[in-house]
């Protein structure tokens, strides 16, 4: 028998923003344990809350961006329940009113030709919300320690529909959603620093079938890799059962990467029994159409829209685009350099194949460092875009060759020296000075007279050799188009 | 409300994590009772398209700028804590999950 | 001990004195300390004091006095607080045992604006644990005693507060009121106490019984000095989202204005049956009073009285239920030695850590919560608030303010009530409403009962009018002062 997967996401994503949800204290990863708290954080008598504005207009761009619908009026609600990450031992989150509804996020799955848009479809979106986030608990042999620097930070929860049939969708959605959360400036969503975390409700059914089979909850996929493999695991794992005749239980589920399997785990006791209530500390959010409107116009282009863009008006390859649009950086650099250049296809093969590739080597994890050395980005690199469309230039007149250019750009890169000043250094800048080519050619002419004699007699192949004479006296440099036409006209007359 | 429903005290003492002895129970049972019954003024009442009060004077929107402030020094933020090890409250272990 | 020793002067007065220079504030402290070393062994309203530090901020005073840098009328007078107002380093147990240990590393705003402006802010004043009382009963560490009869409450939740001033222990002290906490006891203690509109003073820094309900308050020996108190705590605070942004006049300038005569309002639900006799007698002769004075009295009606307890007890238990959450044995409460796993921490250091009323109340919260029963318990309740508040704010469109008594009886005997929750959930009757509506009460001295123990009366009025308010409790208060009169220990 067939079957078919039905999987639905809850993602939790850490809002990038200066200070806390409802307290003022930073925010940050990799600070000292406990050197982020202040009494707000720490729950401590007396303490009370007051939201974060940036998180609430961060959310609604969230939502704008997603195609959510935005609530008019949003109220927070207290989730109690004792666990020792969380300070108050209840979570303000909310309940009944949620910021967003509805929604959808694009995704792009293979096509059978690689270098062809595979076919894409919308995810559908359940709800977004936003609450505060826990502390981070490290477990010993004998006790746990406790750090509340992550606690009370902005988290949004953006849960999916039961949409999803295959684990590269999975992989697709959160791909996609992390590409257009980093663009917008919503949170970095590095899933090892935790700022994006997710957790896949999985059920399977007999293909055709309407009715849900019973869902289990998936839960520690640290890693976009891991979503996709525990998913993966688990839908087989649920096939399997199916088939022995296992039923399946209602069950939150953890995904072991090192191991790869799925194991039970020991669920909060009455983790249902909620006892959601709004919280009296906080008042209500309202927010009007003026503020959607603001913030709309702040929204970046969407990474598809983008990508379809750049094939359809620069009519750029595929292969590039999607090089390219996975990273919004790139892409600022690409357009920015594009539009000093003569050739937008040439510089953006210079910023996949050559800027990439040296970015990727400077950023290369040195694990023997102290600590996490800044990453160098597009922008933050040696060779600015207007460097780039410099070089392009350079070629696209004839001044440089593509061969010199693919030598300066590593030296550009590390020495932040422009094409020009490089080429003059070291004698490369292509010899234009047509008088100083006509003595060349004149002398090639003189040097090797019975090819100029067989060109003479009509033999067009004979004029190679003169052109190599020419070629080989300049080192190479000499432009080639013009080579050609001074020995021509030479041999004319 | 109450009469059809005595309260389930294991059940709601586990929720509130408080632990109580035999004694406690039996006289929370009976006074517990006592006050639902008291309440069930409450579910005679015609409550019908009311709006409810979460608070007496409400308003929308009161929030702050996302400037970070300063917050604890690690050692009052633990001055308290019952058990610390490496700026860090220690927890017994958890036995879930 | 001599009656113009500073114990037994009104904040204003020594204030008054301050300025003549016949006392210094190391002075006032100093008798101060004296004073609770003789008497507060049968009081019991202090649970701790931190004497040098005390003396420390009245010497301070007297040096910014010396170099004329005074910060208000307040500057060098000692206010004591009720021991769940967080005072930076010093302790803060709510009066539980699972707080034993906890010192506070901040200052609630209104211990801020209290320092800002110079007062002596000392001593941590016992209460009902976490303000869950009409008694004073269930404090970890003993009750308080009722100065005028120590075999009687000083009610409840802030008895220690109202004790304190009531036995010149301190001139001024600050309580909370969730359904009557300020009150109640000032009423039974002999003293003025106030609960002002629900967001005119900031909650931050007041460790929360019904986030919802709580509000910090005054209390002293006459309005005046209320009046004073209350205009440095009160005011818009960006730490609190439930405070209110609005002008707080100067309500002690205010009182010194004349104002004409108002109108009363009398609830027929609150002169029903329940009322004690010379309870009934004491209000009387109050409106009658006013009435000499041109004030002109209305009956009005508040039907939704009756419900005012329920509504009450489900709104404050649910979120009591939820707040008292955070003390739970991990970050700064004690730890029960057995527990043995997280799970354990909780139950067991909560279990042991707790009090009875207190466990009582978290129960009955979470259950009024927990699935199945919210719509039945805290939505509805939610809904009958509104009809509460909308009871008043019809009443108020006839009347300036609504007179009723703070309490159905005098003090009452220790035991009395405490094994019969209900009949001490009855004892804050006629001051629960005002809580649930979010409106200013005060009570106000109005006389003594054949056997010596205070009577009060209070003065309900309309949101955010303190100044109003003030004025009529000022009017009686200041032609009886049967606040000055002072217990004999
Ligand atoms: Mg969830
Ligand atoms: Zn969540």
């Amino acid at each position: 028998m067939e079957y078919e997967a039905v999987i639905g996401l809850e993602v939790h994503v850490q809002l990038d923003t200066n200070s806390k949800m409802f307290t003022r204290v930073g925010t940050g990863f990799g600070q000292p344990p406990n050197s982020l708290t202040d009494p707000v954080v720490l729950g401590l008598p007396g303490a009370l809350p007051v939201m974060n504005e940036e998180a609430i207009e961060k959310s609604i761009k969230v939502g704008l961006l997603l195609d959510c619908k935005i609530a008019e009026v949003c109220k927070w609600d207290r989730k109690n329940y004792f666990y020792p990450d969380m300070p108050k031992n209840y979570q303000i989150s909310q309940y009944d009113q949620p910021i967003c509804e509805g929604g959808q996020v694009e995704i792009e799955l293979a096509g059978d030709n690689p270098s062809r848009m595979g076919p894409h479809r919308m995810v559908e979106l359940t709800r977004i919300h936003l609450e505060e986030d826990v502390g981070k608990l490290t477990h010993y042999e004998q006790d746990s320690l406790v750090d509340y620097n992550r606690a009370g930070c902005p988290l949004l929860e953006i849960v999916s529909e039961p949409d999803m049939h295959t684990p590269d969708e999975v992989f697709a959605y959160l791909t996609s959603l992390r590409n257009s959360l980093v663009a917008a400036g919503i949170s970095a969503c590095d899933m090892e620093k935790g700022q994006l975390r997710c957790d896949a409700n999985i059920s399977v059914r007999p293909k055709g079938e309407n009715t849900l089979g019973t869902k289990v909850e998936l839960k520690n996929l640290n890693t976009i890799s891991g979503v996709r493999n525990g998913v993966e695991y688990e839908i087989r794992r649920q096939i399997r059962a199916i088939e022995e005749g296992t039923p399946i239980i209602q069950e939150t589920r953890r995904w072991n990467p090192e191991q790869k399997y799925t194991t039970p785990m020991r669920t909060k006791e009455m983790a249902h029994d909620y006892r959601y209530f709004p919280d009296p500390d906080l008042m209500p959010v309202q927010i009007d159409q003026a503020w959607i409107d603001r913030v709309r116009k702040e929204l970046p282009e969407k990474p598809f829209d983008k990508q379809r863009r750049y094939q359809e008006e620069m009519s750029l390859p595929y292969s590039i685009t999607s090089a390219l649009c996975g990273d919004h950086l790139l892409c600022a650099y690409f357009e920015e350099a594009a539009g000093l250049a003569k050739s937008a296809g040439k510089v953006a093969n210079w910023v996949v194949n050559d800027l990439l590739r040296e970015l990727s080597q400077a950023n290369k994890v040195d694990e023997f460092a102290e600590e996490e050395t800044e990453k160098i980005t597009p922008q933050s690199c040696a060779v600015s875009p207007q460097m780039l469309a410099e070089l392009v230039n350079l070629i696209e007149d004839g001044k440089l060759t593509n061969n010199v250019a693919k030598e300066l750009f590593p030296e550009m890169f590390v020495t932040g020296k422009s094409a020009t000043e490089l080429a003059k250094e070291k004698g490369l800048d292509q010899q234009s000075d047509d008088s100083e080519i006509e003595g060349i050619c004149a002398e090639a002419i003189a040097n090797d007279p019975d090819a100029a004699e067989k060109f003479r007699g009509g033999k067009e192949g004979a004029i190679n050799a003169l052109k190599g004479a020419v070629m080989k006296a300049t080192r190479g440099q000499a432009n080639p188009k013009v080579v050609d036409e001074t020995l021509r006209r030479l041999l004319a007359s | 409300m109450s009469d059809q429903t005595p309260m389930d005290i294991d059940y709601v003492a586990n929720l509130a994590r408080i632990e109580l002895s035999d004694e406690e129970k039996s006289i929370y049972q009976k006074q517990l009772g006592d006050v639902l019954k008291y309440f069930d003024k409450l579910q005679e009442l015609d409550v019908e398209n009311v709006e409810p009060t979460a608070h007496a004077f409400p308003r929308y929107n009161v929030w702050d700028k996302d400037e970070a402030r300063s917050g604890l020094p690690v050692a009052e933020a633990l001055k308290n804590a019952p058990q610390s090890r490496q700026d860090q409250v220690v927890v017994p272990k958890v036995i879930e999950e | 001990m001599s009656s113009d020793s500073p114990i037994f002067k009104s904040a204003t007065e020594l204030s008054q004195d301050l300025k003549a220079g016949t006392v210094s504030a190391v002075e006032i402290t100093q008798a101060m300390i004296d004073r609770i070393d003789t008497v507060d062994e049968k009081v019991n309203a202090f649970l701790h004091i931190d004497k040098e530090d005390a003396l420390a901020q009245a010497k301070a005073s007297d040096e910014r006095r010396a170099r004329g840098e005074l910060l208000s009328l307040l500057d060098g007078i000692p206010v004591g607080m009720k021991d769940v107002i967080s005072v930076k380093d010093q302790p803060l147990t709510a009066a539980s045992k699972i707080l034993e240990n906890y010192r506070s590393p901040y200052d609630a705003t209104v211990v801020r604006k209290l320092k800002e402006a110079g007062a002596v802010v000392t001593g941590r004043l016992n209460l009902d644990e976490f303000a869950m009382g009409s008694s004073t009963e269930n404090s970890a560490y003993g009750p308080t005693r009722n100065p005028w009869n120590l075999d009687c409450v000083p009610g409840g939740s802030s008895g220690g507060s109202s004790a304190a001033v009531a036995a010149r222990e301190v001139p001024l002290s600050l309580g909370s009121d969730t359904g009557g906490s300020i009150r109640q006891p000032a009423s039974l203690c002999g003293v003025v106490g106030m609960k002002p509109t629900y967001g005119m003073v900031s909650r931050y820094g007041l460790a929360a019984f019904a986030s919802s309900l709580d509000q910090i308050g005054p209390f002293s020996t006459t309005v005046e000095d209320t009046a004073l108190l209350l205009e440095i705590i009160s005011g818009h605070d960006s730490l609190d989202s439930t405070s209110y942004p609005t002008e707080v006049p100067s309500y002690y300038a205010e009182l010194k204005k004349s104002s004409e005569p108002k109108v009363l309002g009398l609830p027929k639900e609150f002169f029903g049956p329940g009322m004690d006799d010379e309870v009934r007698a004491s209000i009387e002769q109050v409106i009658e009073y006013y009435r000499s004075i041109g004030y002109q009295t209305k009956e009005v009606s508040l039907p939704t009285t009756d419900l005012s307890i329920p509504v009450y007890y489900v709104i404050a238990t649910a979120e009591a239920s939820s707040n008292l959450a955070r003390y739970d044995g991990i970050r700064y409460t004690s730890r029960s030695e057995r527990a043995e796993n997280a799970v354990d921490v909780y139950a067991k250091s909560r279990g042991e850590g707790f009090g009875s009323e207190v466990k009582r109340r978290c129960i009955l919260g979470a259950y009024a919560l927990s699935s199945g029963y919210y719509d039945a318990y805290y939505l509805r309740a939610q809904k009958a608030r509104t009809l509460i508040r909308q009871d008043f704010e019809k009443a108020f469109t006839e009347v300036d303010a609504i007179l009723t008594p703070t309490s159905p009886t005098p003090a009452f005997k220790f035991g009395e009530k405490s094994d019969d929750p209900i009949s001490m959930y009855l004892s804050d009757v006629y001051t629960i409403s005002t809580n649930l509506a979010g409106l200013p009460g005060i009570s106000v001295p109005s006389g003594f009962s054949g056997s010596g123990l205070p009577i009060g009366v209070q003065l309900i009025g309309k949101a955010f009018e303190e100044s109003s308010l003030l004025q009529i409790a000022h009017a009686y208060d200041r032609e009886h002062l049967h606040g000055q009169k002072a217990p004999n220990l």
